[in-house]
């Protein structure tokens, strides 16, 4: 909001903002005792991050004039100002149907469309299943999922841990004034009153960061749920609570019940002005979600080749512990000419420049090393066995 | 021969005129004939989707009360994760309180637009009712979300209180967070008012005035004479009002899905806890049903709803049709 009035003002200092932000040491986030010191504060010094990455793969001539699109809603809103600009630059329409990433592997592996976007990579079966061959995964933006509640008296800001909302989710955990709460929020006056539970009840991606996030941090989930193939994903088994369809229906249930908890996406908390919660990271900081902190979760991380990945729980002491991307699925090698031409153009755009669009709907950008694997997986794609890249 | 010569008079018409007519006739049948060709087509299709899920787990694994996509698996059968039991359940309950509240209030509203009311307010009255009928249920259900469910607040938790009482206790356990199948009752009773206060009024028109006069003359008053004229001859017609209002209540999807909780895992413990209906799992997991055997088995969550919203609309067809032939 007030990043509007201020954006032309701030693009003359982005990049000294940025490195403020991230501490001394620029992208990379190595740990060190200021940053620690700093943890969970670095989200008001800079909400304008716009890392700024150069196009590294030049813009390749003789490309479709359409293309086509699928899958979730999450990064859909993005997606619009990515695809608008690239129409504006570029004068190709892609036309994004935000029809559900579970919709997107289904069209992709039918081969009904040029790219799918999930925010959970696709299974081996479901690779195996593909049409086309192999399918490339190349994350697109980061995104953060948060605790929001409503208790009365009680602003935003309160502090959780994986282990506490996992116990609350498995209903070990019914009242909001249970010892566990009350450690972590010293000071705050939690009242004797019963938790009400909100989750989604269509299969998310948003629902499957969340759960992955409580699968590695609390043993009581996993142990609910009957195991780590059942704890986390899309679809779960909840042992409690009130099933909301969309981040909407679960805003809705936490808005209209007193002492009500659920999840949602961050840009949906702001958008709905939801009070939401710090979580505790893996250096035991209590981090607030914003784009830095969530670009700081995925620092350090080593990234498989393929990138199929879980993104949760960094251990940089600024990462916020809840973070998940969405992925481009691409089929690696392309058979018509004129359109590998323009996905090329499209996803090297939306990887470099449209990089600096994210912030401003409160996705992150991807960290400078992921962008790099990102780069170099678009560089892979091939036409008829030849690269389209140089 | 006979047969030759009994259809030659017909024969003497104009054949232009003959033509027309016979093609008028086929069309028409053929209209009527595609109306049963889609209902076939729809059962046929659905058992069709279904029948992969049917097969693999067995029609009868279906009915228990555990709806668990996470944990199916590709090759194992057992146990089938897909029950639907709790979807019936919730289906047969929200529809119950729906009648509970519903009923008694058309027939009170359609008394007093029939019977009752000054004559210039029976149109506008009957209009503002039908009205109701009008609105799309996803606005009742966004209407639910944030007026109906605070307003219930107080009455649900009134109700938990009764949950010492023996034998129905079970069905007033608390903690009441609002979304409950009571209020989706309550939103259900009042999408179905609009259809049974108008055939209540249509079946109340056909009491003879004579009778009600009759009763009036020997001193009754307006009750007595709703009670002993016009009540006792509609009862037929009141049951084949509610049956079809209870179709309207079983199929209703989104503002079901909006308020009842979702709650997809066990049978509710009572009427103020969170559950589900045969709609709303459908609705809520069709976009991404992607574990094995998840679609097909919402095909048999569909193939379900179609077989029970088919029953309950013949009988309620079939009692209201004898209703008829009755005032007749």
């Amino acid at each position: 909001m007030f990043r509007k009035t201020t954006i032309t003002a701030v693009v003359a200092i982005v990049a000294a903002s940025w490195v403020t932000a991230c501490g001394s040491t620029s992208n990379t986030g190595a740990g060190s005792a200021t940053q620690a010191a700093q943890a969970g504060q670095i989200c008001g010094q800079q909400s304008a991050a716009q890392p700024n990455y150069p196009r590294t793969i030049a813009k390749i001539d003789g490309g479709a004039n359409t293309l086509s699109g699928a899958g979730s809603t999450w990064i859909a809103p993005v997606m619009s100002v990515w695809t608008k600009n690239y129409s504006n630059t570029d004068g190709v329409q892609v036309a994004y149907q935000s029809i559900g990433s579970g919709g997107a592997v289904q069209q992709i592996i039918a081969n009904t469309v040029d790219y799918g976007a999930s925010d959970t990579p696709m299974k081996e079966s479901e690779l195996a299943a593909a049409k086309g061959g192999p399918i490339l995964h190349i994350p697109l933006s980061l995104g953060a999922v948060v605790p929001t509640y409503n208790i009365k008296g009680v602003k935003t800001g309160l502090k959780f841990d994986g282990d506490t909302l996992g116990k609350i989710y498995a209903h070990a955990i019914t009242k909001w004034n249970d010892p566990a709460l009350v450690a972590l929020n010293p000071g705050v006056t939690l009242p004797d009153q019963s938790i009400a539970v909100a989750h989604r009840s269509d299969g998310s991606g948003t629902t499957a960061v969340w759960t992955d996030f409580l699968t590695k941090e609390s043993p009581t989930w996993v142990q609910t749920l009957g195991g780590t193939d059942r704890s986390f994903g899309k679809d779960i088994a909840w042992p409690t609570g009130i099933g909301g369809k969309g981040n909407e229906g679960v805003s809705g249930v936490v808005n209209q019940t007193d002492g009500a908890i659920g999840y949602v996406e961050l840009q949906y908390a702001l958008a709905q002005n939801l009070p939401y919660g710090l979580v505790k990271n893996k250096a035991g900081n209590f981090i607030q979600a914003c784009p830095a902190t969530i670009t700081a979760g995925t620092q350090g991380l080593s990234y498989p080749p393929d990138l199929r990945v879980s993104l949760t729980d960094g251990s940089d002491p600024n990462a916020y512990p809840i973070t998940g991307t969405t992925y481009a699925l691409v089929y690696q090698n392309q058979t018509d000419t004129a359109k590998a031409k323009a996905l090329v153009n499209f996803v090297s755009s939306v990887l470099s420049t449209g990089q600096n669009d994210v912030g401003s709907l409160n996705y992150a950008p991807l960290g400078k090393d992921l962008q790099g694997l990102c780069m170099g997986q678009v560089k892979k794609i091939t036409l008829n066995g030849a690269p389209v890249a140089s | 021969m006979t047969a030759q010569t009994l259809l030659a008079p017909t024969d003497r018409r104009s054949s232009a005129g003959r033509f027309s007519d016979q093609l008028f006739r086929w069309l028409m049948a053929g209209a009527a004939l595609t109306v049963i060709g889609v209902l076939i087509a729809t059962t046929v299709f659905l058992l069709q989707q279904s029948w992969p899920s049917l097969t693999h787990y067995g029609p009868l694994s279906f009915f228990h009360a555990r709806w668990a996509p996470s944990e199916a698996t590709v090759t194992s059968s057992k146990p089938n994760p897909y029950g639907i039991l709790q979807f019936i359940y919730g289906t047969l309950m929200t529809s119950l309180v729906a009648m509970l509240i519903a009923v008694p209030v058309s027939i009170a509203v359609a008394l007093y637009i029939t019977n009752l009311s000054p004559k210039r307010l029976r149109g506008p009255l009957s209009s503002l009712v039908d009205l109701l009928a009008a609105i799309p249920s996803v606005v009742y259900g966004f209407w639910g979300v944030f007026a109906l469910i605070p307003a219930l607040g107080p009455i649900g938790n009134g109700l938990t209180s009764l949950s010492g009482i023996p034998v129905i206790g079970w069905l007033f356990q608390g903690p009441f967070f609002g979304y409950s199948i009571f209020s989706a009752g309550v939103v259900l009773a009042i999408m179905c008012l609009p259809i049974v206060t108008a055939i209540c009024r249509e079946v109340f028109d056909t009491a003879p005035v004579a009778e009600k006069e009759a009763a009036l003359a020997i001193g009754a008053t307006k009750w007595e004479m709703l009670r002993v004229a016009v009540l006792p001859r509609s009862r037929s017609g009141i049951i084949g009002a509610s049956i079809l209002g209870l179709g309207r209540a079983f199929g209703e999807t989104i503002a079901v899905t909006m308020l009842i909780g979702n709650n997809v895992l066990t049978i509710p413990e009572g009427l103020l806890r969170t559950g589900a209906t045969l709609p709303s799992v459908i609705a809520n997991e069709f976009t991404e049903a992607n574990q094995p055997f998840h679609l097909e088995s919402l095909f048999v969550v569909a193939f379900g709803l179609l077989v029970v919203s088919l029953l309950v609309n013949f009988v309620g067809k079939r009692i209201v049709g004898r209703v008829s032939e009755h005032i007749a």
